[in-house]
């Protein structure tokens, strides 16, 4: 496989990646701070990209950072929450127009990083506190960010069945927080978190595009001279996630159109671990491409969805099918659903189709790699994991999965939470 | 084969209209894995009325007919092509918009078998009444799907709301009841009128070797037989120049309402480099108006009307065209109503230079980015060919752009008089009986 050679090294705690490319008409700057999932920090950390986006010390009104980005030639700054495993991951990501493709040739890598380091380390602060109307209007969007997810049926339904199957984990934390606790927060307490998390968050700052290392590697330490010792790893958290339990079901009624059937079940699979791509084959055939069973039986053959997908959480080790069907049909479409899992289980699959499979999956890795922020993921990935799989390996790991492994790791698949969001009027229209 | 090079962008495009009148581009990428093809025909959901192939009378098809062939297409004698697909590591896909129907892979390998695979398909229709009754019920919960989504359904009812006659304000996928009136007869009939070569595109880029990809495609289109096709007759019933209506309400189950305001063109009829420099003027106007670095966002944002869901648009082709600004808001009405305001506002003012430049650069530098997806080049491309556009001419084009032709555009197209309509999704109150 045709790859770059990745450039890691240490400027005080963060971790820097470059990845040189000459591929792309910009180059891609991407930070991520990670820190636990924990009930007491999720909100506070969900709100801060956006708050260190209203102002620096430098450019002191969302306004002014805005036009600053504009003028470099409409550098996009974009900054948010995810959540992987039982880590919730805070990014900042820049991309940049290469000069190269310009008229006028002025060097933006360096003014990007300025500006990024501006956002990043110097928000303006009084008094050792963020400015508390900027705060309230981000505490204000953030609150609607929270309830609007209310808005999106099939976003609502994954957040419930997360909440049902992950109760008692942190990974049934919303990655968003909570409105009750946003009202705690002020401007002092969040700048003192703001300073804590800049210590003791694992800190990654991947570049990737048309750079030279050296110079990268003198801009980097000017504008991110971070000064704690570089901390612990704290990434491998245990995944104490499996306890044998009664299948659970929930169902939940709103005035929708399309019913949403989401199902978990648990892998006690996750990334780095030997069956890991196993684990993913497993998903291709199961439910994850146009080809699989879900598809196959669930649209083709019963035309009963328009979608019907699994996906793996890789850092959680789960599996969650997703399907939008008509209310009256939850019997029979979970059924199918059961069914296929049971087919997996058997190996009732061919070696044609576990090519296939092998085939589409491997296209995906490879396409995933030719846009810059995909390929900073899979890195990203590695450093999260405790046991690194190098990307160059992926494809020959892939290759080398047998019939026997994806039967093995199908046994391992547990079934939790079975979750439906169904319609409340169908009754009467039928 | 014509080989034009862009020596800014570094890009080199190779084009060809082969004797069938298909028109074929290649556009090389090196350093990329992967390699993605659209093949496309100028058929959307808006060519509900035309006169089929050979005939005389002209036709009025059921709403969301397009939608339904680009789904059945991928069936024939063998089965499903998608599977023709994937067992050669590619993925495929389909979409349909209002004036296009697009045909499309991507592969890291293989692509050779690939692209064969994807003119085979496309240029070999097979329906059987029993497959089209399968594909309804599939399409009707694609259909429910939308029925459940805000944006989607704030969308078009916005549509509706600027749009009396023009197909564009009807959904793309139809009805429940439209397409329960598809039969196969009809698919065959909107096929043989709209997927001749010489109403399509085939667009490649990726990390492939123009002369050897044009080769393949003369090869493959030379075995298949076409009659020749005369210009295809379509008809959209006159449309008046101002909007339907000025407001339309819709309760959901929503926790937070949506507005979207939207401005109707008078007289859509541009094409070509009149189109794409009124386009772009129109873009970096919205951008001036209500970017994240203007005036008005920073006041709505302080009045607490929008988050960062808010974002604007203009689109056009031959017939229709619109500018959308609105987003997110826990009070739509008066979001919807400020807007107004704020254009109301803006077209007194003078528009300053300097702002003009750094929008400038900004759309520059964007459009530098969408050049490192082959899936927005190809799509992108396309688009603009079909009305006579040149995708490569954007920046060129932005550069070109004064403050007297900004002024001009913006005078003309924000009549706020008879211009202007409203569409709010408001959160439902109790159940609809």
């Amino acid at each position: 496989m045709e790859q770059e050679q990745v450039v890691h090294y240490q400027v005080g705690p963060v971790r820097v990646h470059v990845i040189p490319s000459t591929t792309f008409k910009t180059n891609t700057i991407v930070i991520q701070m990670n820190a636990p999932l924990q009930k007491e920090t999720v909100t506070k950390r969900s709100i801060l990209p956006s708050v260190l986006q209203t102002g620096t010390k430098d450019y002191p009104t969302r306004q002014h950072i805005r036009s600053a980005l504009e003028e470099l030639y409409g550098a996009s700054l974009s900054g948010d929450v995810a959540k992987k495993g039982e880590q919730q991951i805070i990014s900042f990501r820049m991309d940049l127009a290469n000069e190269k493709f310009l008229k006028d040739s002025e060097p933006l890598m360096d003014r990007g990083l300025k500006l990024l380091s501006s956002v990043f380390l110097h928000p303006k602060i009084s008094n050792k506190q963020f400015d508390s109307k900027m705060l309230d209007e981000e505490k204000r969007t953030h609150r609607q960010k929270i309830s609007s997810v209310y808005d999106d049926k099939m976003r609502f339904a994954n957040k419930r069945l997360t909440e049902e199957m992950c109760e008692d984990e942190p990974f049934g934390l919303h990655v968003l927080g909570y409105e009750e606790d946003l009202e705690a927060i002020d401007g002092s307490n969040l700048y003192e978190y703001y300073q804590q998390a800049l210590v003791e968050d694992q800190i990654d700052l991947y570049v990737m595009g048309d750079v030279k290392v050296d110079d990268l590697k003198k801009m980097i330490e000017k504008y991110f001279p971070l000064q704690s010792a570089a901390p612990e790893d704290n990434v491998s958290t245990e995944n104490k996630f499996f306890q044998e339990k009664e299948k659970n079901e929930v169902i939940e009624e709103q005035s929708v159109q399309q019913g949403k059937l989401h199902i978990g079940y648990r892998t006690n699979v996750t990334y780095g671990d030997d069956d890991y791509f196993a684990l993913q084959l497993f998903n291709g055939l199961f439910g994850g491409f146009s080809h699989s069973k879900l598809f196959i039986n669930v649209r083709e053959k019963a035309s009963l969805a328009y979608y019907a997908a699994s996906r793996v959480e890789s850092h959680k080790g789960l599996l969650i099918v997703m399907s939008g069907i008509q209310s009256s049909k939850y019997d029979q479409a979970t059924k199918i659903i059961f069914e296929q899992m049971e087919e997996m289980k058997q190996g009732k699959f061919t070696d044609a189709d576990l090519d296939q499979t092998k085939a589409v999956y491997k296209n995906q890795v490879l396409e995933t790699m030719d846009v810059p922020r995909g390929r900073i993921e899979l890195e990203y990935h590695n450093q999260l994991a405790s046991k690194a799989v190098p990307i160059n390996e992926w494809l020959q790991k892939i290759d080398q999965v047998t019939k026997e492994e994806i039967i093995k790791v199908a046994q391992k698949i547990q079934l939790d939470t079975v979750y439906f969001l169904k319609g409340k009027e169908e009754a009467a229209n039928e | 084969m014509n080989k034009v090079t862009f020596d800014q962008l570094q890009e080199t495009l190779y084009v060809e209209e082969l004797s069938n009148g298909l028109k074929v581009y290649v556009l090389p990428k090196q350093g990329f894995h992967k390699t993605f093809a659209t093949f496309t025909t100028k058929y959307g959901s808006i060519d509900n009325h035309f006169i089929p192939l050979n005939e005389e009378e002209a036709l009025r098809v059921p709403d969301g007919i397009a939608h339904f062939l680009e789904h059945k297409l991928f069936e024939d004698e063998e089965g499903d092509v998608f599977q023709d697909f994937s067992k050669l590591g590619a993925s495929a896909n389909a979409f349909t918009s209002f004036t296009r129907t697009a045909y499309l892979f991507s592969s890291t390998m293989n692509v050779e078998k690939n692209l064969d695979t994807l003119l085979n398909f496309v240029q070999h229709p097979y329906f059987t009444e029993e497959s089209v009754d399968k594909e309804k019920g599939i399409i009707e919960q694609e259909i429910k799907m939308y029925e459940d989504n805000p944006d989607w359904q704030n969308f078009f009812g916005l549509l509706k709301a600027l749009y009396k006659n023009h197909p564009v304000s009807i959904d793309i996928a139809g009805t429940v009841e439209s397409i329960n009136k598809t039969t196969k007869d009809l698919l065959y009939t909107c096929y043989h009128t709209f997927y001749h070569p010489s109403n399509m595109v085939l667009f490649v880029v990726g990390n492939v070797d123009p002369n050897e990809i044009l080769n393949q495609v003369r090869k493959n289109q030379a075995d298949k037989s076409f009659a020749d096709q005369k210009e295809i007759t379509r008809y959209v019933e006159d449309e008046p120049a101002e909007v339907r209506e000025k407001k339309v309400v819709i309760p959901m189950p929503v926790n937070t309402g949506k507005c979207l305001v939207g401005i109707k063109e008078r007289t859509p009829n541009k094409q070509g480099k009149e189109l794409l420099k009124h386009e772009l003027s129109l873009q970096l106007l919205l951008e001036m108006m209500f970017g994240q670095s203007s005036e008005n966002y920073q006041t709505l944002y302080g009045e607490g009307l929008i988050d960062d869901s808010f974002s604007f648009d203009f689109t056009a082709e031959h017939g229709f065209g619109f500018s959308v600004i609105g987003g997110d808001s826990s009070e739509p009405e008066k979001l919807a109503d400020r807007i107004e305001e704020l254009l109301s506002n803006f077209k007194q003012k003078r528009l300053e230079e300097d702002v003009i430049e750094r929008i400038r650069k900004k759309k520059i530098g964007y459009f530098l980015k969408a050049m490192n997806s082959p899936e927005y080049i190809a799509n992108q491309f396309t688009r603009y060919k079909f009305n006579d556009m040149d995708l490569f001419e954007v920046i060129p084009t932005l550069e070109s752009l004064t403050k007297e032709d900004l002024t001009e555009t913006m005078k003309s197209h924000f009549d706020l008089d008879t211009q202007i309509s409203k569409c709010l999704v408001v959160k439902e109150e109790g159940l609809r009986a």
